[in-house]
């Protein structure tokens, strides 16, 4: 009886609609605006879930398909659809906006309703950009999507919040503007080859380029998508933001917008400029160790917790945009494509494994936080003592993190540690060092807050989690839990989007 | 030579308009200070009867009258009621300041409707001296309102600035029209664009550069730019509104008038020009704007900046390129007469909000003014899914069609450097702490102008169509 609802756009504009509502509310204690904001959230997830139950695997195709003409002098549309790539990544961006709204119930005191309706509208403008499947349409999200990002750094983060976020959104915006005007170029030459321009981005997916403008679209997305990831050398704003953002904002911001990049190169840079991808997969490739060798070590002399995590998730992200760009290199090497498929599931996978396991590594920062008002790993030591339950949380998420089997860490970076063995030895080497790094920089930390005699007085007086951040700890513990020792049903959603992908990639665009 | 009497009916906006310019002077002159309300109330119903005139003298055909020195066609149509409808929000922004200010006089009605008036006649203009005309009687109305508040050593100065950089730019425009005129013989536009292809190439660049430095002081490009932060910072704020918004659209109609018309064949010659100014407008607006504290100065800058884009559109000399140029002049002067009605919000009697600082805190103040500022600085910004989004783009995707990819190149690596600017607004309005507790004082009639003004600037960017194809089709 519901199938003729439009579910796809439901899911966008419920959060943005009542985000709308969430501020009207204005109210002073803010009581109204939480409630309305976790309802809002909770509909949201529960109108996202029919994404996963009624989509049909065996499918590469776009999914739950909306087509409304929007700006018909530039042929943009209002095109939303799901595939296997997308939908996974929703369904993550509605679970972790309950989980953010949760976080934040009783830490936010000031300008409530400002804050709920900001992650709100926030969570239908990145549902928008994994749905959008017009190329301005996803521009318009995209770029959307840093307004309330940039608020919730600044007005409710730290000392040096202005800094920051000035940073963040300078560096994306910066990074996007290229892109842009890559989507122009293409609009037009569109308009040479097929006597009409399009955004459609699977009728760009089409589009014949020869391979130096391939190379310049190719670059400009490479610095879109590099920012958002982030990669080296583009990830300096990330720590400041991670740091200076409330809780909530570091989980989103880590659990989901870093998403947004990777998703990008497997939407846009794959797809449109195979060739220059393949031309220049080695760039990718070698900044991907970079990050993750090179930050991996960075992570490790960390003092402060939260640019600890953030720097183990530009870490983590390496593996994702190392996983993608394998391809080419693993073809060259067996000589044949069955492995291909390793590298871009795994990378998939870990994005999905990242976001629960960052947003609950920073929330775990939050709880300590919101007690103590310090993210210096000196100020703790010995908060298993005071704080058991959350010390078995933390402990549980720090292996996670480290990629322990089990867990939803180990699967994604197996698989890509599995792809690079079949194109390089040394990627592979290079890959799996991390390995050691990742527990070597998130278990000492560990070890330093969390275990040992306790540090001062203020560690003595700590009270462990209540029930609030309990439940958020226990819901994310659960969702590590089952990617990590059952990723069949995720495997099997994205399998056919996948072959789909790399069998279009394979054919090069421009003529021998 | 026989004398033909001109179809009056082409012209009916404007002859009406000058008609209750005449009656509400005269009517002026018998009211109180306490009772100049009228004057105001017949200012606002003269602009809505004008813009519906504008609006039924409506024809999708090019028609000419009085010998082919007027003009009306869907452009002029168009862009006389947007010119109209700004200039209503000017007016309801004005009013509490001037009382404020003590400077409430019918003058200042009066003065802006004979600006109206001259900024219409350049619309329509088919011919040098309408075009000459029209752009006078916009001028000197301007220079008069600037210098009304003559107590003010700042007004007088920016007045006075104005007026001897407006007579040479004046000027130049008239000397470069006489070489024009004396290679092709003729002062119509259409004759002369006749003419083009025979006359001597020399004398008409020569010509050429002189009308381009005119239409270039107007709207205000770079290196012609200097009048423009002196005079936005000097006048009161409820002349910088006026001068801000409207007159932006008269200027690029005189552009369109005298380039495309007129000296349509010269494209090649004055693409160059135009690209030039274009860069050095986004380029310097954008960065000397960042160094700003006033927060006028600021947005005389962001024009300069704007005007760079307006001029990028207007580059690629086909109709489309014109289309998205005016597109991005209707919502820049949407956009401006927002910005500057804010600051008329914030000011009240013995306080101008002239710094950005004195928008610290505005979240606290009033939530949903603040919320107005951060789309109209977001707007600015080119960021979506706010209106300026959609004219940047428009003007961009003409300069890739035309085949000046780098121009695209550098007008989004410029409006990236005007985003910080913007972003350091936005951070005083959310992030900082008022500096007072004194509450908004504005009047119910302003809120709620600017509250429609905002959000338009939201709704028309979730939904440009009608705007764009209106803008677009005006030309096809």
């Amino acid at each position: 009886m519901f199938s003729n609802l439009p579910l796809l756009s439901l899911v966008i504009w419920t959060p943005i609609v009542g985000g709308m509502l969430v501020l009207a509310t204005g109210s002073r204690n803010g009581v109204e605006a939480k409630v309305l904001a976790l309802l809002v959230s909770l509909a949201t997830l529960a109108l996202s879930i029919p994404l996963y139950t009624q989509f049909d695997v065996s499918l590469a195709s776009m999914q739950f398909e909306e087509l409304l003409p929007w700006i018909s002098s530039f042929h943009i549309n209002y095109h939303v659809g799901v595939d296997g790539i997308s939908m996974p990544l929703i369904l993550l961006t509605t679970f972790m906006t309950v989980i953010v709204i949760i976080a934040g119930w009783e830490v936010i005191t000031y300008k409530v309703a400002q804050y709920m309706a900001a992650f709100l509208i926030l969570e239908g403008l990145m549902i928008g950009t994994f749905a959008a499947m017009d190329a301005m349409l996803f521009y318009v999200f995209w770029e959307a999507l840093l307004i309330p990002m940039f608020v919730i750094i600044g007005i409710w983060g730290g000392p040096n919040r202005v800094y920051a976020t000035i940073k963040f959104f300078l560096y994306t915006f910066l990074g996007s503007v290229f892109m842009l005007v890559s989507l122009l170029y293409m609009y037009m030459h569109a308009v040479d080859v097929n006597g009409v321009g399009t955004f459609n981005i699977q009728d760009l997916h089409k589009l014949p380029l020869d391979l130096t403008p391939q190379i310049f679209i190719f670059l400009s997305f490479l610095l879109a998508f590099a920012v958002k990831v982030p990669m080296w050398p583009v990830h300096t704003w990330l720590p400041d933001a991670h740091v200076e953002a409330p809780t909530g904002g570091s989980v989103i911001l880590a659990a989901i917008m870093l998403k947004l990049g990777g998703y990008g190169f497997l939407r846009f840079s794959l797809p449109i400029t195979p060739d220059a991808s393949m031309t220049l997969d080695w760039l990718v490739i070698l900044l991907s160790l970079i990050a993750i060798v090179y930050i991996g070590f960075v992570a490790l002399v960390q003092a402060d917790m939260k640019k600890l995590i953030a720097y183990s998730s530009i870490s983590h992200m390496g593996f994702v945009t190392l996983g993608f760009f394998l391809l080419w290199k693993i073809t060259e090497n067996t000589g044949s494509a069955s492995g291909v498929v390793l590298g871009l599931e795994g990378g998939i996978v870990q994005m999905i494994s990242h976001g629960f396991i960052s947003g609950a590594m920073f929330l775990s920062v939050g709880v300590l936080y919101d007690r103590m008002h310090s993210r210096m790993i000196k100020d703790y030591g010995g908060v298993v003592n005071t704080m058991p339950a959350f010390a078995t949380f933390a402990v549980f998420f720090a292996m996670a993190n480290a990629g322990l089997p089990g867990t939803s860490g180990f699967v994604g970076e197996f698989m890509v540690i599995m792809a690079a063995f079949k194109a390089n030895f040394w990627y592979a080497f290079l890959a799996a060092i991390t390995l050691i790094l990742g527990a070597a920089y998130t278990l000492w930390m560990i070890k330093r807050v969390v275990f040992g005699p306790i540090a001062n007085e203020q560690v003595e007086n700590l009270e462990d989690m209540n029930g609030r951040e309990f439940f958020m700890m226990l819901v994310l513990a659960i969702a590590v839990l089952i990617v990590g020792l059952y990723p069949a049903p995720l495997l099997e959603v994205m399998h056919a989007t996948v072959d789909n992908l790399v069998a279009h990639i394979s054919i090069p665009k421009i003529s021998q | 030579m026989n004398f033909v009497t001109p179809d009056f009916m082409l012209a009916m906006p404007e002859i009406f308009l000058l008609s209750m310019i005449c009656i509400i002077m005269i009517i002026d002159l018998f009211l109180k200070d306490e009772s100049r309300g009228a004057t105001y109330v017949l200012s606002l119903i003269s602009l809505i009867a004008t813009a519906f005139l504008a609006f039924s003298n409506y024809t999708d055909q090019s028609l000419s009258t009085f010998n082919g020195s007027f003009i009306l066609d869907p452009m002029a149509s168009l862009l006389k009621i947007s010119i109209c409808i700004i200039v209503i929000g000017v007016f309801i922004y004005a009013k509490d300041y001037l009382k404020d200010r003590n400077i409430y006089k019918g003058e200042y009605f009066t003065l802006g409707l004979f600006g109206v008036l001259g900024m219409m006649v350049m619309v329509s203009a088919g011919n040098f001296l309408t075009v000459y005309l029209g752009l006078e009687l916009l001028s000197l109305s301007m220079y008069a309102m600037i210098a009304m508040q003559r107590d003010s050593i700042m007004a007088s100065e920016a007045a006075m600035k104005y007026f001897i950089l407006g007579a040479i730019a004046s000027g130049m425009l008239l000397y470069g029209m006489s070489m024009v005129y004396g290679v092709t013989g003729s002062l119509d536009l259409a004759t002369i664009n006749k003419a083009v292809s025979s006359a001597d190439r020399v004398v008409m660049s020569f010509g050429l550069v002189f009308i381009i430095l005119g239409v270039a002081f107007k709207l205000g490009a770079v290196p012609f730019h200097m009048w423009m932060p002196d005079v936005y910072h000097g006048s009161p704020t409820s002349v910088t509104l006026y001068i801000a918004s409207a007159p932006k659209i008269a200027a690029f109609a005189m552009m369109y008038r005298l380039l495309a018309e007129g000296l349509a064949d010269m494209h090649a010659d004055w693409q160059m020009i135009l690209v030039i100014l274009s860069v050095l407008s986004m380029v310097f607006g954008n960065i000397i704007a960042i160094a700003q504290t006033n927060i006028k100065r600021m947005l005389a800058y962001s024009t300069i900046s704007h005007v760079g884009f307006i001029i990028m559109g207007f580059v690629a000399g086909t109709q489309a390129g014109y289309g998205a140029s005016m597109f991005y002049a209707i919502v820049y002067t949407i956009m401006s007469v927002a910005a500057f009605g804010m600051i008329v919000l914030l000011s009240r009697a013995g306080f101008e909000a002239e710094n950005i600082e004195d928008f610290k805190g505005l979240n606290h103040k009033s939530p949903w003014f603040a919320f107005v500022m951060m789309a109209i600085m977001f707007s600015m910004a080119g960021v979506p899914p706010f209106l300026g989004f959609w004219a940047k783009i428009a003007v961009l995707q003409e300069a890739v069609n035309s085949g000046l990819l780098w121009l695209a190149i550098v007008g989004v690596v410029a409006s990236v450097i005007g985003a910080f600017y913007y972003l350091r607004v936005i951070k005083v309005v959310y992030f900082d702490k008022p500096m007072d507790e004194t509450p908004l004082q504005a009047s119910m009639d302003i809120r709620l102008t600017l509250s429609l003004n905002g959000l338009a600037i939201l709704a028309i960017g979730l939904y440009p169509t009608a705007l764009i194809t209106l803008c677009v089709s005006t030309f096809a």
